[in-house]
C-alpha cells in the first residue's frame, strides 16, 4: 500500500453563491502534518465542509485527488471509506445512537459486509482507546455527542479518529474549548496515529496545540486562500505578533472572504 | 356529520347465549346486554382530523376456533421467541385467537395472593373481584359506540391483581396471537396494583397476515393504588387488514406511578386512545409512545394525562415516523384541574417525515384550571436532519445505513423501556420491517 497523499489544487467554494474558498492550494501526504492558521472568517471551516462533502458547500472551481482518485466525485460515506476524516468544529448530536453502537457501525461499514469487526475486539480496542483519551466509560452508552459539553464532544472526535483511523485526518479546531490537560489528552491521541500511513491537516488559532503536536508545515488562510506557508516557527510568530505583519507584507487590507 | 357504519348482527338473545356459554356471573351478562343497547344509541367516536367512515369496526365473526399448548415448545418459533426468558421468564399467559392457550405463574407468586389469568378464568374464579373493577373509575362503557360494543361482545382479556405490598420484580407478560384476524378480538385488560404493591406488565399482540377484514377492539384499565407503581409496556402489532381501536386508560393513586412504553406498530387503521388520570396527591403519570405508519394507514392517537391530585406530575413524550402514503394526527392533552395546584405537566411530540406524501400532525393541548402549576410542550414535524446524515456518513456510515441509525434513536425511547429482551427484540424487527 502507498503512503496517503491529498492533493487539493486551486479549489473555489461556494455557499448559497457566496464565494467563500477562492484558489486554495496543497498536498499533504503519509507521515506528514500540516497547520492551517488564520483569521476568523477566512474560510478554513469551509474548506474542511467542503472536502468532506458537506451538502451545503458547492464547488465550483478546482480538483481534489485523494490517493489518485477524483474525490470530489464521491459520495460522502465514500470518501470516508476511502480514508479521510474530519474532526468538526461543530459536531451533530444524535439522539437515540449511543456512542458504541455508532462506532461499530462506522468501522463495520469501512470493513465491509461479511468482515464485521468481532464484538469483543471492538470492545477491548474501545475500552483502550478510551482509557488513553481519559474518558469514562459511560459515554460509550451515552447517545452520540448529546448532552456532551464541548470539550468532550473533542475528546468524542479523537476517540473516533483513533477507531476509525484513517489515511487523512482533517482536524477543525479541535483545541477549542479544551482545557490544558485535555488538550494534552487529545494530542497524546493525534501523536499515538503519527506514522508514515497517516498524514493530518490541523486547523486551529493557537500555538498551544502546536507546541504538543509538532507540525510540518504552517500555512497562513486569508481571503479564502494560502497567503503565506512556513515552518513551525511561523505558528510561534503569530501566536507572539498576530496577523498584521502578514497583512503589511502582502498589501491585504480586508483578511476576510469579502475581499 | 355522519358517522353511520355498517349495522350490528347480533340481538340480545345471542348475546345472552354466548354469556350462558361461557359460564358468566350475571352481573357481566348484564352489562353485555346494556352495551348492546347502547351500542345502537351511541355515536361513533370523532377523532379529530380523522375520517373513519368506512373503517370496518363492526363486522367480523365472533367465535374463534382456538387451541392451547402443553409446553412453549409447541409454539411457533415466532411466539416463542417474545417470552421471557432466564431472569425475565416464569410468568407468561398466551392467548389464542382470544383463548388462554398456556399458562405460567410462579408458584412464589401464587402464594402471594397475585392472579393472573385470562378473563374467562378469572370471571369463574375472582368474580367479585373483577365486578369492582371491571367498566369501573378507568373504563367507560358510554364513551361512544365503539367502548359500547366493547361491552356487549368481550370475547378475550386479561386480570392481573396484585395485593397489598407485593413487589414483583419480574416482568410479567402476555402474549395475544391472533392467528386468524377475521375474527373479531374483543380484548378486555385490568391491573389492579393494590396499594404499595409494584408491577411490570407487558402486552403483546400481534396477527398474522391472512386474507379478510378483521377487527381488534382493547380496552385497558389499569389502577395504581396509593404509593403502588405499575410499568405498562406494549407491542402492538396487528395486521394490514385489522382495523384497531385501542383504549387503554390508567387511574393512579396517592404517590403512586403509572409508566406506559407503547410501541405501536400496527399496520392497519388504528384509533388509539390513552388516558391517565393523576387522582392521588404527588401521583406521577410518564407517557411514552412511539409509532410508525406506512403504506396508506390511517391512524389517530390521542394522549391525555388529566391532574386532580396536588402535586401531581405527569411526562408524555410521543415520537412517530410516517412514510410512504400514512397518515397519522397526534393530539397530546395535559389537562390541569380546578385543585391539582403545584402539579407539572410536560409534552413532547414529534414526527419524522420520510415522505412526501405522508401526513403528520402534532398538536399539544394545554388545558390549565389552577394558577399554580407548571406545564409545558413542544411539537414539531420534520424531516431527518441533513447535517445529522453527513456526520455520521463522514464516518463511513452508508446513507441508508445513517438513515436506520436515526430512526431507530428517534423511536429508541420506548424500545429502551421494555424489560424483556425478547420483546425489546421483536419491536426493534418490527421497526425494522415497517421502515425499510
Ligand atoms: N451556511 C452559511 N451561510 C452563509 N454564510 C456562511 C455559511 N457558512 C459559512 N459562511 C460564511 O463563510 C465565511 C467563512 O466561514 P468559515 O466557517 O469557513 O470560517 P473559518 O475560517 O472557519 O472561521 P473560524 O476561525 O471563526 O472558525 C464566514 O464569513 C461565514 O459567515
Ligand atoms: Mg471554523
Amino acid at each position: 500500500m502507498s503512503a496517503p497523499n491529498l492533493k487539493i489544487d486551486n479549489l473555489h467554494v461556494s455557499i448559497e453563491d457566496k464565494k467563500i474558498v477562492k484558489g486554495f492550494d496543497l498536498e499533504i501526504n503519509g507521515g506528514e502534518i500540516h497547520a492551517v492558521m488564520g483569521p476568523n472568517g477566512t474560510g478554513k471551516s469551509t474548506l474542511a465542509s467542503a472536502l468532506m462533502g458537506h451538502p451545503k458547500y458547492e464547488i465550483t472551481e478546482g480538483n481534489v485527488a485523494f490517493n489518485g482518485e477524483d474525490l470530489l466525485e464521491m459520495e460522502v460515506d465514500e470518501r470516508a471509506r476511502a480514508g479521510l476524516f474530519l474532526a468538526m468544529q461543530y459536531p451533530s448530536e444524535v439522539s437515540g445512537v449511543t456512542n458504541a453502537d455508532f462506532l461499530r457501525t462506522a468501522i463495520n461499514g469501512r470493513r465491509g459486509e461479511g468482515n464485521e469487526i468481532p464484538l469483543m475486539k471492538f470492545i477491548k480496542q474501545l475500552d483502550k482507546k478510551m482509557d488513553l483519551l481519559d474518558i469514562d466509560q459511560e459515554f460509550a452508552q451515552r447517545y452520540l455527542n448529546e448532552g456532551f459539553s464541548g470539550g468532550e464532544k473533542k475528546r468524542n472526535e479523537i476517540l473516533q479518529l483513533m477507531m476509525i483511523e484513517p489515511k487523512i485526518a482533517i482536524l477543525d479546531e479541535i483545541d477549542s474549548g479544551l482545557d490544558i490537560d485535555a488538550l494534552k489528552v487529545v494530542a497524546k491521541g493525534v501523536n499515538e496515529m503519527r506514522s508514515e500511513d497517516f498524514g493530518c491537516l490541523i486547523i486551529t488559532h493557537y500555538q498551544r496545540l502546536l507546541n504538543y503536536i509538532t507540525p510540518d508545515k504552517v500555512h497562513v488562510m486569508m481571503q479564502g486562500r494560502i497567503v503565506k506557508s512556513g515552518g513551525p516557527e511561523l505558528a510561534e510568530r503569530l501566536e507572539a505578533e498576530g496577523y498584521d505583519w502578514i497583512k503589511e507584507e502582502l498589501g491585504i487590507e480586508d483578511e476576510t472572504i469579502e475581499a | 356529520m355522519s358517522t353511520e357504519t355498517k349495522d350490528l348482527q347480533y340481538d340480545s338473545n345471542d348475546i345472552t347465549g354466548f354469556s350462558k356459554e361461557r359460564q358468566e356471573p350475571q352481573w357481566f351478562t348484564d352489562i353485555r346486554l346494556k352495551g348492546l343497547e347502547l351500542t345502537g344509541q351511541l355515536p361513533m367516536p370523532k377523532p379529530e382530523k380523522t375520517r373513519i367512515i368506512g373503517w370496518n369496526f363492526t363486522q367480523f365473526e365472533h367465535k374463534a376456533d382456538s387451541r392451547t399448548f402443553d409446553s412453549l415448545e409447541d409454539l411457533p418459533v415466532h411466539i416463542k421467541q417474545l417470552v421471557g426468558q432466564d431472569d425475565e421468564s416464569g410468568n407468561v399467559l398466551i392467548q389464542h385467537n382470544g383463548h388462554g392457550a398456556y399458562q405460567v405463574l410462579s408458584e412464589e407468586l401464587k402464594a402471594k395472593g397475585v392472579i393472573f389469568t385470562d378473563l374467562q378464568t378469572a370471571l369463574k374464579e375472582h368474580g367479585d373481584l373483577v365486578e369492582k373493577y371491571y367498566f369501573s373509575k378507568a373504563g367507560k362503557i358510554d364513551k361512544h359506540r365503539l367502548t359500547a360494543l366493547h361491552a356487549a361482545l368481550v370475547n378475550s382479556g386479561t386480570f392481573l391483581y396484585i395485593p397489598k405490598n407485593v413487589v414483583i420484580d419480574v416482568p410479567l407478560q402476555t402474549v395475544y396471537w391472533q392467528e386468524n384476524p377475521k375474527v373479531g378480538f374483543i380484548n378486555h385488560v385490568i391491573v389492579v396494583a393494590e396499594e404499595g404493591s409494584s408491577v411490570t406488565y407487558v402486552e403483546n399482540y400481534l396477527s398474522e397476515e391472512a386474507d379478510g377484514e378483521g377487527v381488534a377492539n382493547i380496552i385497558s384499565e389499569v389502577y395504581v393504588g396509593d404509593n403502588a407503581q405499575v410499568q405498562f409496556g406494549a407491542v402492538d402489532n396487528f395486521s394490514k387488514n385489522v382495523t384497531v381501536y385501542v383504549n387503554r386508560q390508567g387511574h393512579v393513586g396517592r404517590n403512586g406511578k403509572l409508566e406506559w412504553a407503547l410501541g405501536q406498530m400496527n399496520d392497519g387503521n388504528t384509533i388509539s386512545e390513552n388516558l391517565t388520570e393523576l387522582v392521588g396527591e404527588a401521583s406521577i403519570a410518564d407517557t411514552k409512545a412511539v409509532s410508525v405508519g406506512r403504506g396508506d394507514q390511517k391512524q389517530s392517537f390521542v394522549n391525555n394525562n388529566q391532574h386532580y391530585g396536588k402535586h401531581s406530575e405527569s411526562m408524555m413524550l410521543i415520537h412517530g415516523v410516517q412514510k410512504d402514503s400514512a397518515n397519522s394526527i397526534f393530539n397530546g392533552i395535559t389537562k390541569i384541574e380546578h385543585g391539582g395546584t403545584k402539579s407539572s405537566g410536560d409534552q413532547t411530540q414529534r414526527v419524522l417525515m420520510l415522505s412526501d406524501k405522508a401526513r403528520g400532525d402534532a398538536n399539544p393541548i394545554l388545558l390549565i384550571d389552577e394558577d399554580d402549576v407548571i406545564a409545558g410542550h413542544a411539537a414539531s414535524v420534520g424531516r431527518i436532519d441533513p447535517v445529522q446524515l453527513y456526520y455520521l456518513m463522514s464516518r463511513g456510515i452508508s446513507k441508508k445505513e445513517a438513515e436506520r441509525l436515526v430512526i431507530h434513536g428517534f423511536l429508541a425511547p420506548v424500545v429502551n423501556q421494555l424489560p424483556i429482551e425478547g420483546v425489546k427484540k421483536q419491536l426493534v424487527e418490527v421497526i425494522e420491517r415497517k421502515v425499510q
